[in-house]
């Protein structure tokens, strides 16, 4: 097998909504646009971005378990084959697992037990994932109402590990978590990666991705603003290539708590070329128009002047 | 401890609605136009003034209200219902031998708009926006939008008058002698009503079910089934049906008094000899100690029903059991 074949790549990604504007005008609204990531075999990708840049969207899609009204264009390859629908539909759960963000995910009339070992799982592995993750035996007995926050994400994460995951998309893991918890879980995360599994790891929380993750993939209003590995962080950001990228790493505690000026523009609403300009010390006449990615340093950039 | 509290404060809540019951309908009587002497001998009757004004006097009609109510409830205290003037029977036996025909009508009907709304309602959801969706929502409102008595009306010209399939109303074949009726009679004689009763509750429960099921086949829980690697078939049957249990309860039991209020007019339609029709006639004579029986019988119906939904809830949902109980 080739060690280079990433197991995950999206190439240009575009997902979109239809929705009912005002009365019975359709209207479409692109929630990502010209998405590109990758994950290696073994390999932590953090996708770091704030709340509302299509971020779930993104695990959304991978899983194909987005609603009717998505529609979705662009290449999404596992294992270098593209990914269609009914690919999608026979590796997740076995060989895609998805870890969501809230205990809402659990079905709240089913005990733990039975939803953690899912439609495949056996009881001998349901004990082995539960005892791995800490959670007793009487567990599997509860309901996800009796769970306590901690609890409930351990069993999520345990559920995804009763397949024989290449790929784990987690959505938010660790909010919830306390710091001890959240760093067991992370090092869990590192510990499947190292037996070879690809992770995807989605969140808001760049400090915690900082400390797992090999590459990071910074996130804004809906595409990848910077793909880079994960020590261009340090420093206060001097190695970045975006300014986006360099005004997250400015605004982390260590770094000043220094935040940028303006907001992310929301979907629906968003201005052509660079999505980043209004807010940018570096904008030119030129950011309005098509901005593509560019390979700098090692890293990507979406961003005319980035170096 | 808890379970005591609930039980006694179940029981006071029965208590007052009884009373409740009990006054209202004895007011809505006493204020009735309706002369019971009067629909009782009938306008062409030829007695005398004496024997009118005896016969008042012996029920009771000239004295005031009040006194009437609690002599009524004097007796009800002492297990005597009174006698129904329409029926010139007991009250007691009058609701008993009537009882059963209601009950195997609102059970009936009961099963059939439970059953086949939620199948509809499900159906509806889970292929949310198809033209099977579509026709299922548009008879929904058809029915939700007609009324009981003329449905009931339809199904008469439409069975009975035109095409003959089934019988004009009654519980049984009017020539047959009693003994000689058959289980198949009396079910033959039910269908009518029946279907025509289960019409009043089966648009609610389609609509409320197909609005649960949607809620639900939206939720974070079936994403996640679903990114598990479920079926459509397993998210189904093992996330959707579980969840959509308790709000079916919910309606289930909420259309259980509806029916009992659709008996009045489904039972007058097909002259079928239970409850519904007893308390029509009762209202139509203003046989007041009749009236009131069905009235007290009802709410103690109704009221269990609604308490057997409460219970049902704390053994289906883990949620509840944990709390305790909760009317």
């Amino acid at each position: 097998m080739d060690e280079k074949r990433p197991v995950l790549r999206v190439r240009d990604l575009t997902v979109s909504f239809s929705m009912y504007d005002r009365g019975w005008k359709k209207k479409s609204l692109e929630v990502i646009h010209s998405l590109d990531v990758e994950v290696m075999p073994g390999e932590i990708v953090a996708v770091a971005g704030s709340s509302g840049s299509g971020k779930s969207v993104l695990a959304h899609s991978i899983l194909g378990i987005l609603p009717q009204n998505a529609s979705v264009k662009g290449k999404i390859e596992y294992m270098g084959q593209p990914l269609t629908e009914e690919g999608q539909r026979k590796l997740r759960g076995r060989e895609i697992a998805f870890i969501p963000q809230s205990v809402d995910f659990l079905d709240p009339l089913m005990k733990v037990g039975r939803q953690i070992k899912g439609i495949e799982g056996s009881d001998r592995r349901l004990r082995e994932v539960m005892e791995l993750y800490g959670l007793k035996e009487e567990t599997a007995d509860l309901y996800p109402f009796q769970l306590s926050g901690g609890m409930a994400r351990r069993a999520m994460i345990a559920s995804a590990m009763m397949g024989t995951p290449k790929l784990i998309v987690a959505d938010e893991p660790t909010p919830g978590l306390d710091t001890a918890l959240s760093e067991n879980t992370l090092k869990s995360f590192r510990h499947l990666a190292d037996g070879g599994c690809g992770i995807l790891l989605i969140t808001h929380d760049i400090d915690l991705a900082l400390g797992v993750a090999d590459r990071i993939a910074v996130f804004y209003a809906g595409t990848t603003v910077e793909v880079c590995p994960a020590g261009d962080f340090d420093r206060g950001g001097e190695m970045l290539r975006h300014p986006y990228s360099r005004a997250l790493a400015q605004a982390m505690p260590q770094n000043g708590l220094k935040a940028a000026k303006g907001s992310q523009p929301y979907a629906g609403n968003l201005p052509s070329g660079c999505l980043f300009a209004d807010r940018c010390p570096l904008r030119t006449e030129k950011c309005g128009g098509e901005i593509p990615m560019r390979e700098v340093r090692g890293g990507k950039v979406r961003c005319l002047y980035g170096a | 401890m808890n379970r005591v509290k609930y039980i006694c404060f179940t029981a006071a809540r029965m208590l007052t609605l009884l009373i409740g019951v009990c006054v209202i309908s004895f007011i809505l009587v006493s204020a009735s136009p309706v002369d019971p002497l009067e629909s009782y001998i009938g306008p062409e009757s030829t007695m005398s003034e004496e024997a009118r004004a005896e016969v008042e006097e012996y029920w009771g009609l000239n004295d005031p209200p009040v006194e009437r109510f609690i002599k009524w409830a004097d007796n009800t205290l002492h297990g005597d219902l009174g006698r129904s003037i329409t029926y010139d029977m007991p009250v007691s036996q009058v609701i008993f031998s009537r009882f059963w025909y209601s009950l195997a009508l609102i059970l009936t009907a009961w099963i059939l708009s439970g059953v086949l709304g939620f199948a509809a309602g499900i159906l509806a959801a889970l292929r949310r926006g198809s033209i099977i969706d579509r026709g299922i929502k548009a008879v929904c409102l058809v029915f939700q939008s007609a009324p009981v008595f003329w449905f009931g009306l339809l199904m008469l010209t439409v069975f009975s008058s035109i095409l003959g399939w089934f019988p004009m109303g009654q519980a049984a074949p009017v020539d047959k002698l009693a003994e000689d009726v058959t289980l198949w009679d009396r079910i033959y004689h039910l269908i009518l009503p029946a279907v025509t009763l289960s019409i009043l509750g089966i648009s609610k429960i389609t609509l409320y079910t197909r609005q649960k099921a949607t809620e639900i086949m939206n939720s974070d829980y079936i994403l996640f089934a679903r990114a598990r690697g479920e079926s459509e078939r397993q998210v189904v049957m093992r996330h959707c049906l579980r969840n959509i249990s308790i709000p079916a309860v919910t309606v289930q039991f909420a259309s259980f008094s509806e029916l009992f209020g659709g008996i009045a007019l489904a039972e007058t339609v097909f002259s079928y000899p239970g409850l519904g029709s007893a308390i029509t006639d009762a209202a139509m004579n203003a046989d007041a100690p009749l009236l009131m029986g069905i009235a007290m019988f009802s709410a103690v119906f109704v009221f269990v029903g609604n308490l057997t939904a409460n219970i049902l809830y704390a053994v289906i949902d883990p949620r509840l059991k944990e709390g305790g109980y909760r009317a």
